[in-house]
Formats: structure tokens, C-alpha cells, sequence
């Protein structure tokens, strides 16, 4: 039990995920030249940012070994709240569309 | 028992109250803190969105040399800067304290050398031009949005590189506990994290690509 628990202490259970997030950056970088259109590249690109950053939050912060409640009081509002930022994005296309200058 | 000891009792029953959560409160502080700061980099990178969709001539000024490289180079710094902290974090809980602080050197040694990478990244920038309300290429607005989203991050690793030198100081002399180690990995990792979208949205959306 003792030797077990030895062994997963310390930084090497951290490996995969730190793999995980260094390949995902890699694939940002590739997927920046694969020519895709823009949108489609802006949300492959937001995808694996979001998967980069739940792993950082559920691993490297901890947030998995919390408490259930703790991550459902906290991370949904903070969602809602960014999502609520993006209602801008109509008046930029008018902009795109209607400029005054 | 006494008048005086039922009030100190009564009083102290407060501050004893199971924190919610089950998490002290300094930890539940800084997620507090994180979660605020995540919507002001929400805000700037969803600014950014704004002004480059409303904005046809837009830059794309990041060639894959020296900036795609400089910027590959940055994120593999913070995210090992990460795995490090991560060490100092699991040496304090065990207590081993001169573990714990030579791993807080090392994450300090990477902060500060990705701080250095991203001042020559903007040494660069400079150098070709770019100012906070005018560049060579296009849109005026593109050098106020890239410095402010990218210097607010420097900002961020700087003042964690700070941070982190006072933590390591007082945990080894003692006046700080393993707890402060681990606020101080929790902010450090949302650093990194911030990071993750910085690069794609600001760099990567914008490669200069061969005509």
C-alpha cells in the first residue's frame, strides 16, 4: 500500500496530462497551417483550447479531487458569464457592413 | 463555566464553522479570484473577436520565424513551468521543504524565462513597426489589442514569478505553510491556462501565410 502510494506521489502522475497539453498546442500550431477556412479554423482551434483547458483545471488544479458541489457552484457561472459576453458579435458584423469611416 | 469563557467559546464557534466546500478559505479565495480574472481575459480576447471581425484589413503579420517558433517555445515553457509547480505543490504536502523550494526555483527560473521570450517577441513587433495605434499592415487598432491582451498575460507571469519568490522565502523559513504553495500553484496554473487561449486566438488566427 505504502509502496504504491510512493510510487504515484511526486510529479510522474502528472506525465500524461502534460503530454496531453503539449500535444494539444501541437495540434493548434498544425491546425494554424492546414488551410482550413476561417471559421472552421476558429472553432477547431477554440475546441482544443477548451479540452487544454479542462484538463489544466480538472488535473493540474485539482479540480477533480474537490468536491462535487464546488466545481458545479463555481465553473458553470463563470461559463454562463463568458457565453453572455458574446452577444457583441451582431453589432460587429453591422460594423463590418456599416462603417462610418 | 464562566460569563467571559461562554462569550470567547461563542466567538471562536464562528470562525470554526466547516468551511464550505470542505476547502480552506484561502484556496476557495483564489478560485474566487481566478474565476474573476478568467472574465477579464474573457472580455479582452471576446473585444479582440469584436474589433478583428468588424476590422476587413485586418494583420496577419505572425511568420512561422520567428514568431510561431518564439510563441511554440513560450508554451512549452509554461506548460513544463506548470509540471514543475506541480512538484513544488506535492513536496510541501509532504514536507519536504527543500524540495518544495527548489522546485518553486525552477517553475521561477521558467516563468522568467518565458517573460524574457515574450519581451524580445515584442522587441520584434516593435521593430517592424508595430505602436499601440498604428502599424505597417492594417487595421490601427490590431498593436492596441496586442499588447494589451499579450501584456496583461506578462503582466500575470510576472507578478506569479514575484509571487512565487516570497512564497518560497516564507515557506522556508516558515512562516508560510503548504497551503500558500498551493494558492500560489493555483493561480500559476491558470497563467498557463490563459495561455492556451491567448496563442490561438491572437497569434495563430493571424499566420502570415505565402502569397
Amino acid at each position: 500500500m505504502e509502496v504504491s502510494s510512493k510510487l504515484k506521489s511526486g510529479i510522474s502522475r502528472y506525465i500524461p496530462v502534460y503530454i496531453a497539453l503539449l500535444a494539444l498546442s501541437g495540434l493548434q500550431v498544425f491546425l494554424a497551417y492546414a488551410r482550413l477556412d476561417r471559421n472552421r479554423l476558429l472553432a477547431s482551434m477554440l475546441a482544443v483550447a477548451i479540452l487544454s483547458a479542462a484538463l489544466a483545471i480538472m488535473y493540474f488544479m485539482h479540480m477533480a479531487q474537490e468536491r462535487r458541489s464546488f466545481f458545479w457552484s463555481l465553473i458553470p457561472a463563470t461559463i454562463f458569464v463568458l457565453l453572455m459576453m458574446n452577444m457583441i458579435w451582431s453589432d460587429s458584423f453591422r460594423l463590418l457592413h456599416m462603417r462610418p469611416f | 463555566m464562566s460569563e467571559s469563557e461562554q462569550s470567547m467559546v461563542l466567538g471562536h464557534s464562528a470562525a470554526m464553522e466547516p468551511s464550505p466546500y470542505a476547502i480552506p478559505s484561502r484556496k476557495l479565495a483564489m478560485w474566487l479570484f481566478i474565476l474573476s480574472d478568467a472574465c477579464t481575459f474573457g472580455a479582452l480576447l471576446f473585444a479582440y473577436g469584436y474589433l478583428r471581425t468588424a476590422s476587413p484589413n485586418w494583420p496577419t503579420p505572425f511568420k512561422c520565424f520567428p514568431s510561431i517558433l518564439h510563441v511554440s517555445i513560450m508554451t512549452v515553457v509554461l506548460i513544463t513551468s506548470s509540471l514543475t509547480m506541480l512538484g513544488a505543490v506535492d513536496a510541501s504536502k509532504s514536507g519536504e521543504k527543500s524540495k518544495a523550494v527548489r522546485w518553486l526555483g525552477i517553475t521561477m527560473v521558467l516563468g522568467a524565462v518565458f517573460a524574457l521570450l515574450h519581451i524580445r517577441e515584442w522587441a520584434g513587433m516593435i521593430h517592424e513597426g508595430v505602436r499601440l495605434f498604428e502599424n505597417p499592415w492594417g487595421s490601427s487598432l490590431f498593436g492596441a489589442s496586442f499588447f494589451s491582451i499579450t501584456g496583461l498575460h506578462l503582466l500575470h507571469v510576472i507578478s506569479g514569478v514575484i509571487a512565487m519568490g516570497v512564497i518560497a522565502r516564507g515557506y522556508s523559513r516558515g512562516s508560510l505553510s503548504a497551503g500558500h504553495v498551493e494558492s500560489t500553484a493555483l493561480y500559476w496554473h491558470f497563467v498557463d491556462l490563459v495561455w492556451m487561449f491567448v496563442v490561438p486566438l491572437v497569434y495563430l488566427m493571424s499566420i502570415a501565410r505565402p502569397q
